[in-house]
């Protein structure tokens, strides 16, 4: 496949954008590609482009800016250096993630290695602390279910998982660049 | 620092010498991984690092799969150490501009070595020389259910393994093979195969420099998608990938003989006296030269040399390595004298009798 921008070299870099939320593939040579200010050495700049979080998506940025409950991170932060802020961030911007995800990726779900301590059987065995998923996947169930009592009992319990979470970030992302 | 000084009395992991080296040049294998309930490192606050790495280290230290192991924090290495990691493969650039609370634990052999608050909690690696993924799969498969047993992992039922960035996400794996190819290079037949490979979900990039400008003719092919596809599936489809590459670069090289012998006797004669004689040498130049000889030796156009000798060069030819070897700090300019320099000295003390 030749380069998009100049068709004279072979494409080596391939990359999948967001615009509008059209999920768009890009193949370009090393030269375009650095042209763009893709450095392909430096997997977190590159990373940065493929997850299209350039400047053309400020504006978008503005639509919906939640912020994780776990991590107080929000999408404009995730746009600005690609990176979530903790496990709860993939919840939290499921809408942004999804189409992503699925273009970068074979499928949506996880198959492979499941750790140990992710059966709850096991976690009670082990002594461990129950998983925050567990606890959140159980707290939906119950609140489903209508159960406020055990409802209100995970989400204490949930809380003191989180406690382990630093608190509120308010020093910009971008400090990591 | 001492322990890094040690570090260049032995081949790296990932050129042992000794080991038969071919097309294959040597494989690693990847896992990320973060705990539980803790921000990932690029978001946590320098105090939530430090605690991390402090609480992590000695779990990292007693695991079995890293014994005997050594530990070293990024605040503490200067420069050429940090540099002398990086060209080792033992960390990433990213880890290499981290201070505080970022550090590295890695078995002494070389063979793993783990990477803590890099752009996640855990980067544990695994690497050695020649085609082995499903070896190394199975070490640090075993080094990861080890350290579960200590931690608890961020993991979602749907989503695997949840790291800092979505592209990881899944098993968190990454397995890639170096391959030195200068048959395929020199035949221009490089460049379908670089499509080819990158049509199937596969990455290929040089090891120093990018596609058909791939310093060394050594390119490194790994696995692109980490969601939807086992760790066993992953690594089948990639061993068999290299493998078909191999064959192709053995023909590439068949060809060479037959119809190109003479300019290829020309490229291996040329790349051995100006690396005998030359005393500028920067680094571009001598990786390509390097590749020649080693191309040279594969063929049995050439025996005063080993190919392990050859590619204990590729390494001790880096800024980092070079500059530990001189003792001291020395610009780009110095270096391209002090590389010639050590080349011509190694190529005529190591030629065999
Ligand atoms: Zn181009
Ligand atoms: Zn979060």
């Amino acid at each position: 496949m030749m380069c998009e921008t100049c068709g004279k070299k072979m494409a080596t870099v391939h990359w999948t954008e967001m615009v509008n939320d059209v999920v768009k593939k890009m193949h370009l040579c090393e030269a375009c590609a650095a042209a763009k200010g893709l450095d392909v050495n430096n997997p977190a700049a590159f990373s940065d482009v493929m997850l299209g979080l350039g400047a053309q998506r400020e504006s978008a940025a503005k639509e919906r800016d939640v912020a994780c409950a776990l991590c107080h991170m929000r999408i404009s932060d995730f746009k600005k250096t690609s990176r979530l802020g903790c496990q709860a961030c993939y919840d939290t911007f499921a809408e942004e993630l999804k189409p992503l995800l699925e273009a970068m990726h074979k499928g949506n779900q996880h198959v492979g290695k499941v750790p140990a301590h992710h059966d709850v059987k096991t976690t009670a065995k082990a002594g461990l602390l129950p998983s925050l998923t567990v606890l959140r996947q159980k707290l939906e169930t119950a609140i489903a279910a209508e159960q406020y009592e055990e409802a209100a009992r995970l989400r204490d319990q949930i809380q003191q998982c989180v406690k382990k979470v630093p608190s509120a970030r308010s020093r910009p992302a971008m400090e990591r660049e | 620092m001492k322990v890094v000084d040690e570090l260049l009395k032995n081949p790296s992991a990932w050129l042992k010498l000794g080991a038969p080296t071919g097309v294959m040049v040597s494989s690693r294998v990847r896992l990320a991984r973060n705990l539980e309930g803790v921000a990932f490192p690029g978001w946590a606050g320098e105090e939530e690092s430090l605690r991390l790495w402090q609480e992590l280290r000695p779990i990292l230290e007693a695991l079995p799969g890293c014994m005997p192991p050594v530990a070293l924090e990024m605040e503490g290495l200067s420069r050429v150490d940090k540099d002398i990691l990086v060209e080792r493969h033992l960390i990433s650039r990213d880890l290499a501009e981290k201070g505080r609370g970022s550090g590295l634990v890695f078995k002494a052999d070389e063979t793993v070595a783990i990477m803590v608050n890099e752009e996640d909690h855990i980067r544990m690696q695994v690497m050695s020389p020649g085609l082995s993924l499903r070896g190394l799969w199975h070490t640090i498969d075993g080094i990861d259910t080890d350290l579960e047993q200590k931690v608890r992992y961020a993991f979602s039922a749907r989503m695997g393994y949840l790291t800092a960035c979505p592209t990881n996400v899944g098993t968190g794996m990454r397995a890639s093979v170096m391959l030195h190819l200068p048959g395929l290079v020199l035949m221009n037949e490089i460049n379908p195969i670089i499509k080819g490979v990158n049509k199937i979900g596969l990455a290929v990039r040089g090891l120093w420099g990018e596609g058909t400008d791939a310093a060394g003719n050594m390119f490194q092919i790994s696995n692109q998608t980490t969601l939807g596809e086992a760790e066993d599936t992953i690594i089948s489809r990639l061993e068999q990938i290299v493998l078909e590459i191999e064959e192709h670069e053995k023909h590439a090289k068949a060809r060479l003989i037959q119809q190109k012998e003479i300019s290829l006797r020309d490229h291996v004669g040329r790349a051995c006296g100006i690396l005998t004689h030359a005393c500028l040498l920067n680094s571009k130049e001598t990786l390509d030269m390097l590749s020649a000889l080693r191309l040279g030796i594969e063929l049995g156009l050439l025996r005063e040399w080993s190919a392990s000798m050859i590619d204990e060069l590729f390494l001790l030819i880096q800024p980092g390595h070079l500059q530990k070897v001189e003792g001291k700090i020395i610009g780009a300019e110095k270096r391209d004298l002090a590389r010639a320099k050590l080349i011509r000295a190694r190529l005529i003390s190591g030629k065999r009798g």
